[in-house]
């Protein structure tokens, strides 16, 4: 560890644009060039990206009040149901929220055309919304009722809260059953057709930052086309998994909550989506910089495709009845190549998760940063991390009709 | 020699004459079908190569055209919306042509319309909806 930085001597550099930023793929060749201390000393940023189907997201809005005020008890945007138990004028639409009148999943497989995901894509395009809202009418607010157009523009906020994005590792999922399955992994053909990967792998931010030592709460990031911060670990976190020796988890591990205002981001990087037989949701762009502190860092800021693996579950059985095991490890060079080997079988591979738009939203990041426009924080605190002892629970079941002691 | 990828709509009235019968017996052509969509009293579409003499062909085109059939080039039929590809590769593995494959290392999807057979899987495999049909479905659901 001969050399190192601080963030507030990098952010100096960023001001005078004169720092060195690479991406996290363009980074690899560079250190096996120049060896790791002499790319650590060149490096100031390594910018990272992913670009993938990311369901626990959604938008908080307040809509500002009509005359006469209303509290809304129920709503939907373009029929898309919006979580109305915060403040009167206050909304949450989740990602994968669906109209009622969808017919889901009764004409099998459903075609999930539009849900949340596709609203938040709307309002960041510009495009007029159709608010309809209900209540009960109180002495405070007494309208029962809304029918109106809205835009992103008019709205008061509109603040995307992201619970669970950027996942390090994601499963590769096959089906080893008869018939084709329908999952938010993509359709999976029978007898382990095809396996579907979801991970921008050595570009994704949590396989550059294993054990997030730099990537905190607070975090600035690139997220939807603008600007955003990590605001928490994300849900289902789980940096305790087994890693391998250069620390990248084998299995799906962290996650980080997110948030930014929307009115600065780009429906590019906002996708809505639907996943045949399975649901709506929303591809997400994010891009994490990491400051290149020491060689440690830089060591991690070089993991290549073939130094990731990740599990092959099958999705027939084994995922969907909680069956432990899996078919094995691959590593992201293999799944790339756009074949991989199983139980002896060439299987063809195919990803959710768009590696050309993660290295598109890594170069943008790094332009960003190269220009000025884009200074990097330290973190108010660190994310709990592999000595955190977290260990991740299964649903309680406990029968309600035992009652509880009096 | 003629070798063409075409796809033929049929009014509802010529749904049961033997449209294929006579391109083999009166034009000598070569047929391989593609797809067919045939109802009883309803439209149909017969998506098919064929191939044989130059001028054999043209006869039968016109005679085809002649009897009331609608003849499209096949590549028309399918359009991959560029804007809306997010470029993940999800239908790489369900395109049995292997008509939409990735582009490496560039990582992108590509479109190659000449290998293309219509079977419409792509429409419903894509996430983000960027495959669409100039056709309307809805006589063939």
């Amino acid at each position: 560890m001969s050399f190192s930085k601080t963030i507030e001597e990098i952010n100096e550099k960023i001001k005078k644009g004169k720092a060195v930023v690479f991406t996290a793929e363009e980074v690899i060749d560079l250190v096996d060039e120049k060896g790791l201390s002499e790319a650590t000393a060149m490096v100031d940023v390594v910018t990272t990206g992913t670009f993938g189907p990311m369901c626990s997201s959604g938008l908080f809005m307040n809509l500002g009040h009509p005359q006469p005020r209303i509290k809304f008890n129920e709503a939907y945007l373009n029929g898309v149901p919006a979580y109305a138990g915060v403040a009167a004028v206050d909304l949450y639409l989740g990602a994968t929220s669906l109209p009622p009148a969808d017919p889901a999943n009764r004409n099998y497989p459903g075609d999930f055309l539009y849900g949340g995901g596709h609203v938040i894509e709307d309002l960041v395009a510009g495009k007029a919304v159709r608010l309809e809202a209900a209540s009960y009418g109180t002495d405070c607010y007494p309208r029962k009722k809304v029918d109106t157009m809205i835009t992103l523009a008019e709205i008061n906020e509109a603040t995307l809260f992201n619970p669970r994005n950027a996942y390090q590792n994601y499963n590769v999922a096959v089906n080893v059953s008869d018939k084709t399955i329908y999952t938010y992994m993509g359709i999976l053909k029978p007898k382990t057709g095809n396996a579907n990967y979801s991970s921008a792998g050595q570009l994704s931010p949590l396989f550059n930052d294993p054990y997030m030592k730099t990537i905190g709460i607070g975090t600035r990031i690139f997220l939807g086309g603008g600007i955003g911060y990590v605001t928490w670990h994300g849900t289902q976190h789980n940096p305790t998994v087994e890693r391998a020796e250069n620390g990248t988890p084998k299995y799906p591990a962290g996650t980080l909550a997110v948030i930014g205002d929307l009115k600065q981001m780009q429906p590019q990087w906002l996708r809505g989506l639907s996943f045949l037989g399975y649901g709506a949701t929303m591809q997400v762009g994010i891009g994490i910089p990491i400051p290149v502190l020491n060689e440690e860092i830089m060591g991690y800021c070089a993991v290549r495709d073939q130094d990731i693996c990740a599990p092959i579950v099958d999705y027939s059985k084994a995922y969907p009845q909680r069956e432990p095991g899996n078919l094995g490890l691959v590593t992201y060079a293999d799944l790339k190549s756009g074949e991989i080997i199983i139980k002896g079988k060439k299987v063809p591979t195919a990803s959710l998760s768009s590696y050309a738009g993660a290295r598109e939203i890594a170069s943008t990041l790094k332009a960003w940063i190269e220009k000025g426009e884009f200074s990097l924080t330290v973190p108010a605190a660190a994310l709990p991390s592999a000595g955190s002892g977290i260990k991740l629970n299964t649903m309680p079941q406990h029968d309600p009709e035992e009652g509880e002691e009096q | 020699m003629v070798r063409q990828k075409i796809v033929l709509r049929f009014p509802p009235n010529i749904v049961e004459e033997p449209i294929l019968y006579m391109l083999i017996k009166d034009y000598k052509l070569m047929v391989n079908i593609l797809r067919a969509d045939i109802n009883p009293r309803k439209e149909g579409r017969l998506m098919m190569e064929i191939s044989g003499d130059e001028a054999d062909y043209q006869k039968a085109m016109s005679w085809l055209k002649q009897k009331g059939l609608t003849v499209m080039n096949l590549e028309q039929q399918i359009i991959w919306r560029s804007d809306r590809c997010t470029h993940c590769g999800a239908c790489t593995v369900i395109c049995p042509t292997a008509a939409l494959n990735f582009k490496r290392p560039e990582m992108t999807v590509r479109f190659e319309e000449d290998k293309c057979i219509i079977c419409e899987l792509c429409l419903r495999a894509c996430p983000a909806r960027a495959m669409e049909t100039l056709v309307d479905n809805a006589n063939f659901r």
